[in-house]
Order: structure tokens, then sequence, then C-alpha cells
């Protein structure tokens, strides 16, 4: 197993090669989460066998109700990682603060969903080999408050309505949000 | 089985296209692979103990008081609690949905769930930790600063333009989860 995984990773760039050390360093966050949730089932159990029992009936029938839409997003979001690495990345946002370059990493942004552990080194990164702040700064913005990988879950949850509503409007805040971040810098 | 086919019909659609996928680009297979099983895996960590702890959140704190910490009468306080529960949060912003599920049945109000959700989008105080040290503190509180305001712009817009007839629909979905 570990040999497979190894020659696996030497086809990967380092974004998914450091996802995987990722995964292996969550490991103590999840144990812990499992015995709190342990230590509130065995809590709960002791004051209330049918609220409890209730309960994990309760949390089970709607993991399996969202549970549809969670494949989706996360067979949706596995295409998109593998297709924008960081040369893509660097490509679109390397080039200086021009009105495509913000807009194109506005798009990207609202596209992908990249855990900021990573976003955030990569575009340290970018600002130092040269990339404008604004088109930086509005991808980390968009990356984090606009989902549209996501958008079948969040629809789920908060209707059409909401959710459309709610991304457009994100998108379109990440513009005056980095254009603030920049000016704030060059103070 | 009707049902069950058309409840993944959106699943299986997108397993199609990754089928495809991974038959017209094998150069990108063990990439996607990766990527697939690393998310997977979490999930597969992570969701059940989360879904587990709802189910216990939800039969054990009375609505009475979620509607008086972050109901329609909370005022800012209801703001302000919505912000730091959202803010305490880890995880991709997806995680936060089941939670506003829950948070709608108990009847916590429309505007302190969409500041929840911005909070939890992109206030994360680990997160802003962690972007302090990458991009410098200019960088991370001018961005801290003007997503505040962001939050609250978003939410207040969005509660101007949803209609209360589509807030109740919502709400009242929120019972049967």
């Amino acid at each position: 197993m570990l040999q497979i995984l190894e020659t696996l990773s030497n086809k990967l760039t380092p974004i998914h090669r450091f996802l995987i050390i990722e995964t292996m360093k969550i490991g103590l966050n999840v144990m812990l989460l499992y015995a709190f949730t342990l230590a509130a089932l065995i809590f709960s159990a002791f004051k209330d066998r049918i609220k409890t029992k209730k309960a994990v009936l309760k949390g089970l029938k709607s993991l399996s109700n969202i549970l549809p839409q969670f494949i989706t997003v996360l067979v949706i979001v596995s295409i998109v990682l593998s297709l924008f690495n960081e040369a893509l990345m660097t490509g679109i946002l390397g080039e200086e603060s021009g009105v495509l370059s913000t807009f194109g990493a506005a798009v990207v942004g609202s596209i992908t969903l990249i855990p900021g552990f990573i976003a955030f080194p990569v575009a340290s990164e970018l600002l130092r080999s040269g990339a404008g702040i604004v088109p930086v700064a509005t991808f980390i913005s968009t990356l984090m408050m606009v989902g549209i990988v996501t958008l079948p879950m969040e629809i789920e949850y908060l209707g059409k309505r909401a959710a459309l509503i709610r991304n457009t409007l994100a998108f379109g805040f990440s513009f005056p949000a980095a254009l603030f971040v920049a000016w704030v810098i060059s103070l | 089985m009707k049902t069950i086919v058309r409840k993944y019909s959106a699943a299986l659609f997108s397993i199609g296209i990754l089928t495809a996928f991974l038959l017209f680009w094998p150069q990108k297979s063990a990439q996607t692979i990766s990527i697939l099983s690393y998310q997977l895996g979490t999930m597969l960590q992570i969701i059940p103990p989360i879904f587990i702890l709802l189910g216990l959140f939800d039969v054990w704190v009375p609505r009475e008081i979620i509607i008086r910490l972050m109901g329609p009468e909370s005022g800012f306080k209801g703001g302000l609690l919505g912000f730091f529960l959202g803010s305490a949060a880890a995880g991709p912003l997806y995680g936060a949905f089941p939670i506003v599920a829950v948070l709608m049945k108990k009847g916590a109000s429309f505007t302190n769930i969409l500041i929840f959700i911005g909070a939890w989008s992109t206030t994360k105080i680990p997160m802003f930790l962690f972007e302090m040290n990458a991009l410098g503190y200019r960088f991370a509180v001018s961005r801290l600063i003007i997503n505040l305001a962001g939050i609250l712009f978003i939410a207040a817009v969005m509660n101007l333009l949803i209609p209360q007839k589509e807030k109740d629909r919502l709400y009242a979905a929120a019972q049967n989860r």
C-alpha cells in the first residue's frame, strides 16, 4: 500500500503531495473529535437512553439526506483541483495588477476549493514573485466566500435563490475588498 | 428504488463525468484519484461524528435557548454570537450548512444565520493566524476589517432580497432534517 502511495506521489505536484501529508496530520484532530463525540454520547446515554437513540437516528437521517450532494461535490472538487495546479494559478495571477488578471483571479478563486493552509503560502509565493496585491487578495477572498462547486449543497440548505444571491454578492464584494487591502498595504 | 435513483441522479452524473475524465485524460488520473481519496478520506472520518453531535445538539438543546440567544429578538448579541460561532469553526464552507439547518430548526434568525455563514467562510480564527504568518499583518488585518463590513453588508442585502415566503419555506424544510 505504502509503495503504491510512493509511486503515486512521485507523479504528483507539490500541492497534491502536501494534501496527502496533511491527511496524516489531520489524524490527531480526528481522534480528538471522536473522543469528544464518544464522551458526549456516553454522557447523553447515561442521562436518557431514548433521547440518545433519537439523537443518533436524527444524525444519521440528516447525513443520508445530504449524502448525494456530498458525493457530487467531492467528485467535482477532485476534477477541478486536478486541473488547477500551481503552474496554472501562477499563470493567471502572475501578471501585474491588471483588470484581466484580477478578474481571472476571481473566477479561479470562485471555482476552486483549496484549504487556506495551502492557498496562503501559494499566495505569498506569488506576491514575492511579483504578482499584484489586488489579484492575489481577490483570489483569496473569492476562494473563501464563493463556492461554485459546493453550490449543490448550499442550494439544498439555503434554497436556490439565497444561495445564488449569496455567491453573487460575495463575488462582487471581493473586488472592493481587494482594493481596500491593496490601499492599506500601500499606506 | 426510483426515489433512490432520483436522489442520487446528480451524484451518478458527476461520477459519469469523472469516469469520462479519467478515460480521456489518463495523465491526470493519478492526481485526480489521489485528491478524491484525500477528500473522501477526510469526509468519511469527520462527517459521521459531526452529524452525531448535531443530532445530540438537536435533542438536548431546547428551542427556547437558541431563540433567546440567536432569535429575531436577540439583537446585537445574537449577531455577535453567530459571528463567533462561525469564526471558531474549522473546515470548509460546506461543513457549515448542516449546522445552519439545526440553527434554523431551533429558531435562530435569518440575519444571524447569514452572519454565521459569512464568518465561517472568511474570518476563521486559526486561518487568520495562518494568513498573518504567510501574508503579513497588514494584509490579514485589513482583510479582516473589510470582511467584517462585507459579512454585515451581505447579510443585510440578502435579508432584504429574500422574501418572507422563501424564508418560511427554508425554516419549514429545516424542521424535517
